[in-house]
C-alpha cells in the first residue's frame, strides 16, 4: 500500500471521527451555537446603543458601528473555533480515554494535525456561516457593497497562522494533564485584548499595540473589515495577507517541532496515561 | 533457529523525579517543620521519590508463542507493554520488536503491533462500527471491505448485529472488551499485546476471550504477549510465563517447569499461585528479615496451638 494513500486515509480518519463526534454530541453543539449567536448579537447591539446614547448631534453612525462589531465577533468566533478544535486534539482523547490508541497508531504527527485542522477549518466556517446568516437577518445588514469573496480569502489565509499558534498551544494539555486545557484560555484572552477585535488597536496603550502587531488576528480583522466595510478588491489585500502567510510558514513547522518535543517528553515521564 | 519477535534487554524504567535537594528547599522545609504544629513529625515524602517500575528486565519472546507476564498490581506489567508499543521511552536498556527499536523506528514498530488494555478506551458516544472504522483508517485501511470485516470480526467474537451501530456506552464491559480485541485484530498485527484482557470480566466472557486468544495463535500464528494476575489464565493460555515482582523478573519458564520449582505438597501438584508465593516469599525474606521473623514466630505459635487442638480432639474421635 502506498504511503500517500495511507496518509490520506489517516487524515480522513480524524475528519470523519470529529464529524461523528459532532453528530453524537449535537445537543451540546446546538447549545454552543445558541450561546455564540446571543453573544454576537449582544456585542453588535452596542453599535446601535452608542448611537442612541450619544444623541443626535454627536453624529455617530450606528449602522457602521454595528457592521464593524459584527465583523469583529464573526472573525473572532471563526478563529477561536479553529483554535479550540486544534488545541483540544489531546484533551478530547484524554477525556474519552482513547489517547494511547491514537498515539500508538502508525500516523505521523503532521498527518494527525492535518486531519484535525481540515476538520477545524471546515466546521468553523460552517459554524460562523450560520451566525452570519442570523446576524444579517436580525440587523437587516446591507452587504451589497461588500467584497464577500475577498473576506473569505482573508479568513482562509489567516487560518494558517492561527493553526500554527494552535498547534503550539496544544502542547499544554499534553504536558499538564490536569490544568493544561485551562491554560489555553489565557492565550485566547490575550489575543482578544491586543488584536483589535472590537476596536482599532490604535486606542490601546503603546506597549499593548506592540503585541497587536505580532498577533495574526490583527491582520485578519483588518483585511476582512476592508473587504466587507469598504469593498476593497481582493488583489489589494496583499499588505494584510503577506504577514499572516509569513507567520503561518514559520509557526506551523515550529508548532509541529514543539509538539514532537513535548510528545517525547511525555513518553519519557509517563504523562500520556498511567492507569491500568 | 528460533527467531525472536520481541527482545527485552536490561530495561530500566523509572517514574517521578529524583528528590530535588536544592538548599532553598532544605531551608524552606526546616522553616515549615519548625513552625508547623507537628514540628517533630518527619515530613511525608513517600510519593515524591522516583518509582522503579522496571528494574533491569531481560527476556525474549519467540515468534508465534503466547508469552505470559504474571504479576500483582504495580509490578510493572503495563509499563512493559507501553514500552513495546511506543507509548513510553525506556531510561536504560533496549527493546527490539521484530528486530526494530521502538525508540528510533517508531512508525515501523507501530505497524507491526496492536494492543488491548484493561480499560476498553473508546469514544463512548460512538458506535463500535464508528470506533473501529476510525481505528482501521489510522492503520491506512478503509473502504467497503473494512465495514464487512468489522461486522465479520465482531460477530465471530459473539457480538449481536444490532449492537454494532449503537453507542459503546450502552454495552457491558465484556462486550466492550470484545470490541477492543476486534479493534486490535483489524490491523492484522504481527504481535498482539494484551494487557490484562480478561480482568474484570464475568466468567463466561472471560472464557470467550480466552478462546479467541487460543484461536488466534492456532489459526494466524500471531505472537501474543499477555499480562495477567490470574494464575489459571497464565497456565491455560501461555507457552511460557515470566513472573514480575516489584519491577524485577523473578522467574521465567513453562508453566510446568515453574510448578516443579515448588516441592509437592500432600502429593498433589502445586498451582502457579503456590509458585508465585514461593518465589515472592523468598524475596520478601531478604528485604524485610525482621518482619518475616516476627511473622514466623507468629506462625510457630499458631501451629503449636493447632497441634494442641489436634491432640485434644484425638481422644474425642476415638471415643
Ligand atoms: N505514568 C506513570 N507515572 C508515574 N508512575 C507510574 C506510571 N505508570 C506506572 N507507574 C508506577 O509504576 C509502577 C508499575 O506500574 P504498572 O506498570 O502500571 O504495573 P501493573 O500494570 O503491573 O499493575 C507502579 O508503582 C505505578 O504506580
Ligand atoms: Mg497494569
Amino acid at each position: 500500500m502506498s504511503t500517500t494513500i495511507q496518509n490520506i486515509q489517516a487524515t480522513y480518519a480524524f475528519v470523519e471521527r470529529n464529524a461523528n463526534l459532532v453528530k453524537r454530541y449535537w445537543a451540546w453543539e446546538l447549545v454552543w451555537m445558541v450561546y455564540s449567536i446571543a453573544n454576537s448579537l449582544s456585542v453588535s447591539f452596542i453599535g446601535l446603543g452608542m448611537e442612541a446614547l450619544s444623541g443626535e448631534q454627536a453624529n455617530v453612525d450606528g449602522r457602521f458601528l454595528v457592521l464593524y462589531l459584527v465583523i469583529g465577533t464573526l472573525v473572532w468566533r471563526y478563529l477561536t473555533t479553529v483554535f479550540y478544535w486544534i488545541t483540544e486534539v489531546i484533551s478530547i482523547e484524554r477525556w474519552e480515554g482513547t489517547i494511547e490508541y491514537t498515539l500508538m497508531a502508525p500516523v505521523r504527527r503532521v498527518v494527525h494535525m492535518a486531519g484535525q485542522t481540515v476538520f477545524a477549518v471546515v466546521y468553523s466556517l460552517f459554524f460562523t456561516g450560520v451566525i452570519l446568516v442570523v446576524t444579517v437577518f436580525v440587523f437587516d445588514l446591507d452587504m451589497s457593497q461588500a467584497n464577500l469573496w475577498g473576506g473569505l480569502v482573508m479568513l482562509i489565509a489567516g487560518s494558517f497562522s492561527f493553526i500554527g499558534i494552535s498547534i503550539m498551544v496544544s502542547v499544554l494539555p499534553l504536558l499538564f494533564p490536569e490544568r493544561g486545557a485551562q491554560m489555553t484560555h489565557i492565550v485566547i484572552a490575550v489575543l482578544l485584548l491586543v488584536s483589535g477585535v472590537y476596536y482599532p488597536i490604535e486606542v490601546l496603550p503603546k506597549a499593548l499595540q506592540v503585541f497587536g502587531v505580532v498577533s495574526p488576528a490583527t491582520y485578519v480583522l483588518d483585511g476582512v473589515r476592508l473587504t466587507l466595510l469598504e469593498g476593497t478588491p481582493t488583489n489589494q489585500l496583499w499588505p494584510q495577507i503577506w504577514p499572516v502567510l509569513v507567520m503561518g510558514t514559520v509557526l506551523i513547522p515550529l508548532g509541529l517541532w514543539v509538539f514532537n518535543l513535548a510528545e517525547r517528553y511525555a513518553k519519557r515521564t509517563g504523562k500520556l496515561a498511567r492507569n491500568g | 533457529m528460533t527467531t525472536y519477535a520481541i527482545i527485552v534487554n536490561q530495561v530500566i524504567k523509572r517514574f517521578g523525579r529524583e528528590k530535588d535537594n536544592h538548599w532553598i528547599k532544605g531551608v524552606f522545609r526546616k522553616w515549615t517543620s519548625a513552625n508547623g504544629k507537628n514540628g517533630n513529625k518527619p515530613v511525608e515524602e513517600e510519593n515524591t521519590g522516583p518509582v522503579l517500575a522496571l528494574d533491569t528486565v531481560s527476556f525474549q519472546v519467540k515468534e508465534g508463542e503466547i508469552f505470559g507476564v504474571l504479576g500483582p498490581n504495580g509490578s510493572g506489567k503495563s509499563t512493559l507493554i507501553r514500552l513495546m508499543s511506543t507509548l513510553l521511552l525506556p531510561d536504560e536498556g533496549q527493546i527490539l520488536v521484530m528486530g526494530l527499536d521502538p525508540v528510533h523506528r517508531q512508525i515501523e514498530v507501530q505497524q507491526l503491533i496492536n494492543r488491548v488494555s484493561v480499560e476498553a478506551s473508546f469514544f463512548k458516544k460512538l458506535s463500535p462500527m464508528e470506533n473501529l472504522i476510525y481505528g482501521a483508517r489510522l492503520y491506512g485501511m478503509g473502504g467497503k471491505e473494512i465495514r464487512q470485516r468489522v461486522v465479520q470480526i465482531l460477530t465471530r467474537l459473539g457480538l449481536e448485529k444490532r449492537n454494532i451501530f449503537n453507542p459503546m456506552e450502552e454495552m457491558s464491559r465484556g462486550m466492550q472488551q470484545k470490541v477492543a480485541i476486534a479493534r486490535a485484530l483489524l490491523s492484522r498485527p504481527k504481535i498482539l499485546l494484551l494487557d490484562e484482557p480478561t480482568t474484570g470480566l464475568d466468567p463466561v466472557s472471560k472464557r470467550e476471550v480466552q478462546a479467541v486468544v487460543m484461536e488466534l495463535k492456532e489459526q494466524d500464528g500471531t505472537t501474543i504477549l499477555l499480562t495477567t494476575h490470574d494464575m489459571n489464565e497464565a497456565e491455560v493460555l501461555c507457552d511460557r510465563v515470566a513472573i514480575l515482582h516489584k519491577g524485577k523478573l523473578i522467574a521465567l519458564d513453562t508453566p510446568e517447569a515453574l510448578k516443579d520449582l515448588v516441592p509437592r505438597m500432600n502429593g498433589h501438584k502445586p498451582s502457579l499461585e503456590d509458585v508465585f508465593i514461593h518465589l515472592t516469599g523468598d524475596k520478601l525474606k531478604e528485604e524485610q528479615k525482621e518482619d518475616i521473623e516476627s511473622a514466623q514466630a507468629m506462625v510457630r505459635a499458631i501451629t503449636n496451638a493447632d497441634k494442641l487442638v489436634e491432640k485434644e480432639s484425638q481422644p474425642a474421635l476415638e471415643q
